[in-house]
C-alpha cells in the first residue's frame, strides 16, 4: 500500500512556529514540544491511506478502535464484549450469543489488551485478540472482517488481566487471573485468602487454521495477582513471563498491603514441560462451565457451547514448571525484548528497572541458585538471573517495548514520560515527557521478534488541559513520537474512545489486501436469508412471525405487511441483496425495545419486534444508500389481538382505498 | 453519498479504461466484452444459471416485462441493446455510468445508479442467454 506523505509549504512551518513562541509566553499552558516538521510528518492527504492500521483496547467501553498512523485518524469502533446499537452487535438474533457466558448474557465488558497474531515471532496479519477483564472472557477479531469471531469464557478467574498475550506462532495465548479466587465457587472467609485463594493462568490452543480456540490446560498457582506477561521468543520460545503481585496474599487496602514486600515475582513458566506431564496423562480434569460462543461467517450468525471441563496442573506438585524470579516493587510489565534474551521487569513502585537474563536464568535453574521457596515452588537468587539493572530511570516504570536497533521505550506513570534506553548497555539515552499519565505505550511490532518501529505511541490515563473541555469527563488520548532518530520527537496528540489501555500497530501493507468488501450472496447460509427478491416472504409460526425481507437500493421487500397483531413476535430476517462495496443497507421500526441493525453487501441479520399496541407502524433503512434512500421505508400494520386481519405481505402493489379496512 | 463514491482504489488498472473499443462501436459500450457469438439453439444450462443469477442478484429491480420499476424492464432488452453493450453494463457498471451515453441517459431516466453486483463474465453470458429466452429466442 502507498502512503504518500505530503510536504506541507513553509506557511505552515511559520505558523507553528508562531504557534510555539504564543504559547511559550503562556504561564502554565500545556508544553508544546512539537518540532517544526510535525505537521508534514502527520499529514496524510485526502485520499491517501495511512501506513499502519493502529489496534486499540478501548477499556471500558468494551470495544476495539482502530486508527491510521501516522494520521491517529479513527476508521472503526468494533464491538467486541460490549453491546453495539449502532450496528446491533448483541441485540440482532444472530449476534446475541456473542455475549452469552456461564452467567448469561454479560453485555458489557472491560477490555484491556490485544495481541495480534504471529509466525515465527513476526506478525501475520491475521487476527487480532483481546481480553475481557470483568467477566473473564477472551476474544478473536478477524482482520479480514474486522468483527468479532469467537468469544471464549475463562473458568476459574476472577479478572482476566493478564491476557491474551501469544507465543511467537500464536501456539497459545494466555489468560491469568487477576485476582485469585477459591476455586469451584466455594463459600469461605475473605480472611481464608492463604488457605483458600488460588491463582489460574489458563492456555489457550488456537487452531492455525481456523483461529478457534480451547483452553488446553490451566496451571493452578498460589493465591496473588498476576498482572501482565509476555511469551519467550527465539532461544526463550516454550517459556512465558507473568508479572505477579500482592505476593503479600492481602485480601483488603490492597494499596497499602499489597505494597509491603521489596520484591514481588515475576513467575517464569516452561510450558513445553507442563505439555509433557499432560502427556503423561498428569493432569486432573475438573467440572467447570464456560461459554463458547463462535460467530460463523457463512450463516452470519454466532453459536453458543456450554464447556464443562477444563484440566488442570497444579504447580505446587510439579516444581519444574514454574519458577519465580524476584522482581521489585508489584511489576506491571514483564517484557520481552526481540530476540527473546531479555526480560525487563517494570515495578511500578521501584526507582530502578531489572532486566534478567534468559541465559542466567537457565544457568540459575541448571544450578539450582535458589533464594528459598514459595509454596513450594522455587525461588531464583535475584542477582543469578539479572542481566543487569537501568539505574534511576524515572518514577513509576509501567510497560516497555523495543524498536528494531537494539532500544527499549519505557512509559513511567508517575513522572509522565518515555524513556529510551539501551536494552544491552542499559544506558539511558532520551526521555520525553508524555501529556499526562501515561500507561501503556506501543512501538509498531513492539512486542515480535521483527518490529518495525518509526514510531512509539503513548496511551494517557490523564487528558486534563490538552482538548477543548467537554464538561466532568474529557477525551482520552494518545500521542504520537517519531523514534527514527536519536531523539523521540512529539509529532500529535490525538483522542480516543474508551481508554486506551494497550494498543498494537501493523503495517497496512499486511492487512489491506485481504479486507473483505461483501459476503457472497450464493454463499449465505442463514436459515432465514431470502437470497432473491422471489424469496422474500412473511410467515407465521404460532405467535411468531418471520419476514423474510431483502433490501437493494432502494426498496424493502415486503414494504407492506399485515396481519401481524399484539401478542406476536415479529423477526425481520433483512437480506442485503447488494454485491457491491460500501452498501450496507440499516433497518429500524419505531419503538423497537432494542437497536437498529446494519446489514453488509450479501448478509442476513435480523431485528426482534414485539408491537404493543395497533396501529400502523413504519420501518426504514438507517443507512443512507442512495438518491431514494428517504424512500426505502415501509409500513407493519399491528391490530389488535384476536382480530382477523389475514397475514398479507407486498411491495409496489396499489390496492383500492377501502381493501382491508373494516376488521 | 455512498452511490457516489469512487470504486475499489485497490484494483488494477482497469484494462477496460481504453476508451479504443468505445470509439471504434460506441453501441457496444465499454469494457472488457468485445464480441459476444450467440448461438442458436439457446443454451438450456446456461439460461437456468442465468435465471438463478437474475432472481438472486436482479429480480429486485428489473422486472421481466417491459415495466420500469427501480430499472427498465427486460422484455426486448435484446434487440434494443448489443449483446456487448448488455454484459458490459453487467460487469463495468461503473465506467458505463461515468462514460457511455446510453447509460447515462437510462441514469438520467432512473435516478438510481445501477449496483455492480459482482458477477463473472460467465454469470453475465448466462443472464444474456437468459435475456435472449425472454425475448422469446428459441
Amino acid at each position: 500500500m502507498k502512503t504518500n506523505i505530503v510536504y506541507r509549504g513553509l506557511s505552515v512551518l511559520v505558523i507553528l512556529a508562531g504557534l510555539v513562541v504564543w504559547q511559550g509566553c503562556k504561564p502554565k499552558a500545556p508544553t508544546t514540544v512539537t518540532m517544526g516538521d510535525a505537521a508534514s510528518k502527520v499529514y496524510v492527504a485526502p485520499g491517501q491511506y495511512d501506513e499502519f492500521y493502529n489496534i486499540v483496547s478501548g477499556g471500558f467501553n468494551g470495544q476495539i478502535g482502530v486508527y491510521g498512523i501516522p494520521s491517529g485518524r479513527l476508521f472503526k469502533i468494533l464491538p467486541v464484549f460490549s453491546v453495539f446499537p449502532e450496528s446491533g452487535y448483541g441485540y440482532s438474533e444472530e449476534t446475541k450469543p456473542m455475549l452469552n457466558t456461564s452467567h448469561g448474557n454479560v453485555p458489557w465488558d472491560d477490555l484491556h489488551h490485544i495481541a495480534l497474531s504471529t509466525t515465527k515471532g513476526e506478525h501475520d496479519g491475521r487476527w487480532m485478540f483481546a481480553n475481557a477483564n470483568n467477566t473473564p472472557r477472551v476474544a478473536r477479531v478477524s482482520f479480514k472482517s474486522f468483527r468479532t469471531e469467537e468469544i471464549l469464557e475463562i473458568p476459574n478467574s476472577g479478572g482476566n488481566h493478564s491476557s491474551p498475550f501469544i507465543t511467537e506462532n500464536t501456539e497459545y495465548l494466555v489468560a491469568g487471573t487477576r485476582f485469585s479466587v477459591p476455586m469451584g465457587g466455594k463459600d469461605v472467609p475473605i480472611s481464608s485468602y492463604k488457605e483458600n485463594f488460588k491463582g489460574s493462568i489458563s492456555f489457550i490452543k488456537v487452531n492455525p487454521e481456523s483461529g478457534r480456540m480451547n483452553i488446553a490446560f490451566q496451571l493452578r498457582t498460589p493465591g496473588f495477582n498476576f498482572d501482565l506477561s509476555r511469551a519467550g521468543k527465539g532461544a526463550s520460545h516454550g517459556w512465558f513471563f507473568f508479572s505477579c503481585y500482592n505476593t503479600e496474599q492481602a485480601y483488603t487496602l490492597l494499596e497499602v498491603n499489597a505494597s509491603q514486600n521489596d520484591k514481588d515475582f515475576i513467575m517464569a513458566v516452561n510450558w513445553k514441560k507442563a505439555e509433557e506431564y499432560l502427556a503423561q496423562g498428569k493432569g486432573k480434569v475438573e467440572k467447570v462451565k464456560y461459554a463458547h460462543n463462535i460467530y460463523d461467517d457463512k450463516t452470519h450468525s454466532a453459536t453458543t457451547t456450554m464447556e464443562n471441563e477444563v484440566t488442570v496442573l497444579d504447580v505446587m506438585e510439579f516444581p519444574d514448571i514454574v519458577y519465580f524470579i524476584p522482581c521489585p516493587k508489584s511489576p506491571h510489565g514483564c517484557d520481552v525484548d526481540p530476540t527473546g534474551e531479555y526480560i525487563v521487569g517494570s515495578g511500578k513502585l521501584a526507582a530502578m528497572m531489572p532486566v534478567f537474563s534468559f541465559t542466567k536464568l537457565q544457568a540459575a535453574i541448571a544450578a539450582k541458585d535458589y533464594e528459598g521457596d514459595f509454596n513450594g515452588i522455587p525461588v531464583i537468587k535475584y542477582e543469578s538471573a539479572l542481566h543487569g539493572e537501568v539505574k534511576k530511570p524515572g518514577l513509576g516504570p509501567l510497560h516497555t517495548e523495543f524498536d528494531e536497533k537494539g532500544n527499549a521505550y519505557t512509559s513511567f506513570f508517575v513522572s509522565s514520560e518515555i524513556v529510551k534506553w539501551n536494552v544491552k548497555t542499559l544506558e539511558v539515552l532520551d526521555r520525553v515527557p508524555t501529556y499526562y499519565s501515561i500507561g501503556h505505550l506501543s512501538v509498531p511490532g513492539g512486542p515480535t521478534s521483527k518490529p518495525h518501529g518509526k514510531y512509539v505511541i503513548a496511551y494517557n490515563k490523564i487528558t486534563k488541559d490538552r482538548y477543548l473541555p467537554t464538561g466532568p469527563e474529557l477525551t482520552q488520548s494518545a500521542q504520537l513520537y517519531d523514534i527514527s532518530g536519536d531523539k523521540m520527537k512529539l509529532l500529535l496528540d490525538f483522542p480516543t474512545v474508551g481508554e486506551p489501555h494497550y494498543a498494537e500497530s501493523i503495517p497496512a501493507s499486511m492487512i489491506t489486501p485481504n479486507s473483505t468488501k461483501i459476503y457472497k450472496i450464493e454463499e449465505n447460509e442463514n436459515p432465514y436469508a431470502a437470497k432473491g427478491e422471489g424469496q422474500a416472504r412473511v410467515e407465521r409460526k404460532g405467535n411468531e412471525i418471520h419476514v423474510y425481507m431483502t433490501a437493494i437500493r432502494s426498496h424493502l421487500t415486503p414494504d407492506n405487511i399485515e396481519g401481524v397483531k399484539v401478542g406476536d413476535e415479529v423477526y425481520f430476517h433483512v437480506t442485503n441483496l447488494e454485491q457491491d462495496w460500501d452498501v450496507p443497507h440499516g433497518f429500524a421500526i419505531r419503538g423497537a425495545l432494542n437497536a437498529e441493525i446494519l446489514i453488509m453487501p450479501g448478509e442476513t441479520q435480523t431485528l426482534k419486534y414485539k408491537p404493543l399496541v395497533p396501529g400502523i407502524v413504519p420501518f426504514y433503512c438507517t443507512d443512507f444508500c442512495s438518491a431514494l434512500h428517504q424512500e426505502m421505508s415501509g409500513y407493519l400494520r399491528v391490530s389488535a389481538a384476536g382480530s382477523n386481519t389475514p397475514l398479507k405481505f407486498s411491495t409496489g402493489v396499489i390496492e383500492g382505498e377501502a381493501s382491508g379496512a373494516g376488521h | 453519498m455512498r452511490s457516489d463514491k469512487p470504486s475499489d482504489s485497490t484494483k488494477e488498472e482497469d484494462p477496460n479504461k481504453s476508451a479504443v473499443e468505445a470509439i471504434t462501436d460506441p453501441t457496444k459500450g465499454i469494457g472488457a466484452i468485445k464480441n459476444v457469438t450467440m448461438n442458436t439453439p439457446l443454451d438450456q444450462e446456461r439460461i437456468k444459471r442465468g435465471e438463478e443469477i437474475y432472481n438472486m442478484k436482479c429480480q429486485a429491480c428489473h422486472k421481466l416485462d417491459d415495466k420500469r420499476v427501480v430499472g427498465p424492464g427486460w422484455k426486448d432488452i435484446t434487440t434494443r441493446r448489443k449483446p456487448e453493450w448488455i454484459m458490459n453494463m453487467i460487469l463495468n457498471v461503473d465506467v458505463m455510468l461515468e462514460q457511455d451515453e446510453e447509460a447515462q441517459k437510462m441514469l438520467e431516466l432512473c435516478l438510481m445508479r445501477m449496483p455492480n453486483q459482482n458477477l463473472s463474465i460467465g454469470d453475465a453470458r448466462d443472464v444474456l442467454e437468459f435475456m435472449r429466452q425472454n425475448d422469446g429466442e428459441k
